[in-house]
């Protein structure tokens, strides 16, 4: 057994699991709480990221373009709650599909008309560009740094949903709308508030992986699927959920493609275990979909009172 | 009756302009990726067209050309519905482009079984080379295998003993390890297939950490478009700079290359990769073609541009020799198989199953006079090479 190999994959499926985080609390925020399917919430991640990258250019550092890109993102969130998703809520899902899914055509094409078609890299500073050494351990220090980023915006979601009035009426509107709305709470601000949360939140993970990947057309909506299913496994409004699920995700992907294919060999000739390992192991996380959805259907953590 | 009556003269009518368009135009359907992010290559690919069409004033012989580009989405699908459409709505003489093994295999029947000829301006897959081999079909490019052949070669050469290697999983990426596994001589310690198309796997930190661990000399992948720029900097940014060298086919390239520059990506300066072409070699055509293509775009073209120029010289060759008169596909498909045209490469043959017979070259990433990130020739690495597939060939 290479130990050091095994924590460097534990790192790298935590690292996946948190940016999944990130996109899967504000989905499941917007999807709990106001019963809204946002299938664009991908295109977030992708305009925030080319938003950071298009100040990284201008500016030349990579800070200032995350707090330019977190302050632009918010405002298009606020944006697409404002003009769009507010006359959706009393709307069947089918509705918020096929809007929210024209959503995502105008926001790539957007982005081709104004970016172009190659991509964006984004330069990271040369201390971000190195290793972390810790005895045999060599650690990419951008990973790690994805890493205390998303634990630092977990930690902050906590507070926030737990110890403060705005959290307070997120769960109770996850739990029971109506009567939140029976109470007299402003919903509307509420509900904007949240998307554009959400929003922020699905930029910042783009922001965070472009450096990696390089921001193109499209990013999102690769990854917002799988975003989906963290929010039916974690339990949908939970964010808690979201959390757990989407490190079990992470964490499931990243060491199915790092030993299913030693594991499978075990059983079969190798040849055979090189083809089926990664056909199965992008196959993993939706047996798991299937199987929370078929033995526990209301998801791992739902929220308290949840129906 | 009236209906019916206007309907047939609207049939006539139609029949007769296309007749006459198809007298003094030749037709050629070009399907490349136009969308998602793998457009990059399409707009390389279509920018080194309309080269080539300039350069030529749009006539072959005596005919007007009449070009229509298709896109496939980077899907199989999509690209063969492009290609049907082509083929039977457009009816247009030629079908070339396609970037990706997977579309072409896909789209390549529609054209054959239409009898009309089928240039590939990129892909190159074994199926195509060997046993559905088809006298209608052409490559502008290379067999898949031949490329990595020539890497594994050179591995040889430098005395690389152990590899660890990485590919997409598709068509192509099977061929590249196929290519590199019959040539290496040394041991592969591991091997990473990776999800592939338009939602491709982009992060990976997981193989990194296993070929790392595998403790192999040297790395060899295969990332054409987009992935190859996010590889490169992963790589670097993993820290296997120095520990283990890496090798590519079809990933460091002049798309990779502005952006791993912009990127300030210096690891990738030095790095060496095989191909049949290369900006910097010496023949009028090329020099053309590639001084050009940067006063125009700022830029140097990509391999997949010079077999897209390539691809409309070499339809321009066969129409000329037949002075225009497409109509005898004997006379059309026996002038192509001579490749009697200046290849911006330099001269290649054809081969039983009409695979190109040429030179493959080790290029070096350098940086060139004005500071531009570019390749150049080391050496040649293999002569004359022609495909493994050719002899599984019946033609």
């Amino acid at each position: 057994m290479d130990w050091s190999l095994l924590i460097t994959q534990l790192l790298n499926g935590l690292q996946l699991g948190l940016l999944l985080f990130l996109l899967a609390s504000g989905l499941t925020l917007i999807f709990g709480i106001m019963d809204f399917i946002n299938l664009s919430h991908g295109s977030f991640y992708m305009i925030g990221a080319y938003f950071c990258g298009t100040v990284v250019a201008i500016t030349g550092s990579f800070f200032i373009g995350v707090v330019f890109g977190l302050v632009g993102i918010f405002i298009v969130g606020a944006a697409v709650e404002w003009f769009i998703a507010r006359r959706l809520y009393r709307s069947d899902h089918l509705d918020h599909v096929l809007v929210t899914f024209g959503l995502i055509l105008i926001f790539d094409t957007l982005v081709h008309l104004l970016w172009g078609a190659q991509g964006m890299a984004i330069p990271l500073p040369d201390m971000l560009n190195g290793q972390i050494r810790i005895g045999e351990l060599v650690l990419p220090t951008y990973r790690m740094l994805i890493i205390g980023c998303g634990l630092g915006v977990a930690a902050l979601l906590y507070v926030l949903v737990v110890r403060t009035r705005l959290g307070m009426l997120i769960r109770a509107g996850a739990s029971n709308r109506t009567m939140v709305e029976a109470l007299g709470i402003n919903i509307n601000r509420l509900f904007l508030v949240v998307f554009a949360l959400g929003a922020a939140m699905a930029g910042f993970a783009g922001m965070l992986i472009a450096p990696i990947t390089e921001a193109s057309i499209g990013m999102g909506n690769d990854i917002i699927i799988v975003a989906f299913v963290v929010v039916i496994v974690g339990g949908i409004g939970s964010v808690k959920g979201a959390f757990y699920a989407a490190l079990i995700l992470g964490m499931m992907d990243t060491l199915s493609r790092s030993y299913l294919d030693v594991v499978l060999g075990w059983f079969m000739p190798v040849t055979y275990a090189e083809t089926a390992a990664p056909a199965l192991s992008a196959m993993l996380i939706y047996i798991l979909m299937a199987a929370v959805l078929a033995f526990r259907p209301q998801g791992l953590f739902p929220p308290a009172g949840a129906k | 009756m009236l209906r019916k009556t206007m309907v047939s003269a609207l049939i006539a009518g139609a029949v007769a302009t296309s007749g006459v368009a198809q007298a003094d135009s030749v037709k050629i359907g070009f399907v490349t990726t136009l969308t998602t992010p793998a457009a990059v290559i399409g707009e390389d690919m279509k920018n080194s067209v309309e080269l080539a069409l300039e350069h030529i004033g749009n006539k072959m012989g005596p005919l007007d050309v009449e070009l229509i580009f298709e896109d496939d989405g980077f899907k199989p699908d999509i690209g063969k519905t492009k290609t049907d459409k082509l083929v039977k709505q457009d009816d247009v003489d030629f079908v070339t482009g396609f970037i990706w093994s997977h579309v072409l295999l896909a789209s390549a029947k529609s054209v054959l079984d239409a009898d009309k000829f089928l240039i590939s301006a990129n892909a190159g897959p074994s199926q195509i080379a060997g046993k559905r081999c088809h006298p209608n079909f052409f490559s502008s490019s290379w067999q898949n295998d031949q490329t990595p052949m020539a890497m594994g070669e050179h591995l040889n050469q430098t005395g690389v003993k152990s590899l660890y290697v990485m590919a997409p999983n598709y068509a192509a990426g099977k061929d590249m390890v196929r290519g590199v596994e019959s040539t290496f001589k040394g041991k592969v310690l591991g091997k990473d297939m990776t999800k592939w198309g338009a939602d491709a796997q982009l992060d990976f930190s997981a193989e990194l950490a296993k070929a790392k661990s595998s403790g192999a000399d040297a790395l060899f992948v295969f990332y054409p478009g987009k992935a190859g720029g996010a590889f490169i900097k992963q790589y670097q940014q993993a820290g296997l700079q120095g520990v283990m060298d890496l090798y590519t086919v079809f990933t460091v390239d002049s798309i990779a290359l502005p952006k791993l520059q912009a990127g300030g990506l210096s690891g990738v300066l030095g790095s060496k990769n095989t191909q049949q072409w290369s900006p910097d070699i010496l023949n009028a055509a090329n020099q053309r073609f590639v001084s050009e293509y940067l006063a125009r775009h700022g830029k140097y073209p990509s391999f997949y541009g010079a077999q897209s120029y390539d691809a409309i010289m070499l339809i321009k060759s066969a129409v000329e020799k037949v002075n225009g008169d497409l109509s005898d596909k004997d006379a059309v498909r026996a002038a192509l198989k001579q490749a009697d045209f200046d290849s911006v490469r330099g001269k290649y043959s054809y081969g039983n199953n009409h695979m190109p017979i040429q030179n493959f070259y080790l290029r070096e990433v350098v940086e060139d006079g004005e500071g531009r990130w570019t390749t150049k020739i080391v050496s040649t690495v293999l002569t004359n090479h022609q495909d493994p597939y050719a002899k599984d060939c019946k033609m």
